[in-house]
């Protein structure tokens, strides 16, 4: 759509930065070591490493006017805490969190999971995640929202 | 289209405090943000516009324009203020990010002239922002 036609109603958005330390390894048993190696490079060595990654969770709602607030902050960090940070933070993503045992732990795949364990906040809606991996790379998922790359 | 974005950083204090709850009811609500006395971040704020880069000066919008428009709307009315006290807008509401934000939409969508407001983005902390736009406003993918 073109800037001027049709706009609609102002929308807000609350995002949250959440940090943790993980390690991964980039592998799939169904590739040969050569295949690996070439394909994930350095990420294929054996006993992995580790990153600093940055969560950023974005959600949208009302502003409830007794609050001005589209969700309590405690509730959301509670929430991602609980979620996400508990489960993964100075854990081995491949070993430790189950949705990996069998899924390369890619940034992307990590997006997903994280958005699925996210989807169901119960105070807000949750309009998308972006995780940076280092300050060079990040990544972004926004589930089966149309709009979550609208912005 | 092509979007374009300038950064300005404010300082100002502010409370979080319904007059309708209680005081137990505040204090459980807003935590720390109700203290009575106020306390103060340095905020960031990211003002995207959107539009066409004009063939004559291949500029969306001056820069020189913005930056004018955030000084007079924004500066000028927020920087070194007690928001709940000193910003008219903000008169009968709580001083949140979210809410900030919105009033900062308001305050600038009248004054771009060349392109359109896209977003607005206020960082309360590095943490902590709100993101302000049209619904279905389009057309630029990713933040």
């Amino acid at each position: 759509m073109n800037a001027g036609t049709q706009r609609g109603e102002v929308k807000i958005e609350l995002g949250r930065r959440y940090r943790f330390a993980a390690s991964h390894r980039l592998h799939n048993p169904t590739l040969s070591e050569e295949d690996n190696t070439r394909l994930y490079g350095k990420c294929n060595n054996p006993y992995g490493h580790g990153h600093n990654y940055v969560l950023e969770v974005l959600v949208s709602g009302e502003v409830d006017p007794a609050t001005g607030m589209i969700a309590n902050l405690t509730d959301l960090d509670g929430f991602v805490e609980r979620a996400v940070l508990d489960p993964f933070d100075h854990k081995s993503l491949n070993e430790d969190v189950a949705a990996f045992y069998d899924t390369v732990p890619t940034t992307e795949n990590l997006c997903v999971e994280i958005f699925k364990r996210l989807k169901s906040f119960p105070k807000a809606n949750l309009e998308r995640v972006r995780i940076q991996e280092t300050s060079n790379n990040s990544f972004e998922y926004a589930g089966d929202n149309p709009e979550g790359f609208e912005r | 289209m092509v979007l374009l974005t300038r950064k300005i950083e404010f300082a100002a204090s502010h409370l979080y405090n319904n007059p309708d709850f209680s005081p137990e009811e505040n204090r459980r609500v807003f935590g720390k943000c109700n203290n009575p006395h106020g306390h103060g971040h340095n905020y960031t704020l990211e003002v995207t516009v959107a539009g066409e880069p004009d063939p004559v000066t291949g500029m969306v919008l001056d820069l020189k324009d913005l930056k004018e428009i955030l000084e007079r709307e924004v500066m000028q009315r927020m920087d070194h203020r007690f928001l709940n006290y000193e910003v008219p807008e903000l008169a009968g509401k709580i001083p949140t990010c979210e809410n900030i934000a919105h009033i900062i939409w308001n305050l600038l969508e009248p004054q771009i002239k060349q392109g359109k407001l896209h977003r607005v983005r206020l960082y309360e902390t590095p943490d902590l922002f709100a993101d302000c736009y049209r619904n279905g406003a389009g057309g630029a993918k990713l933040s």
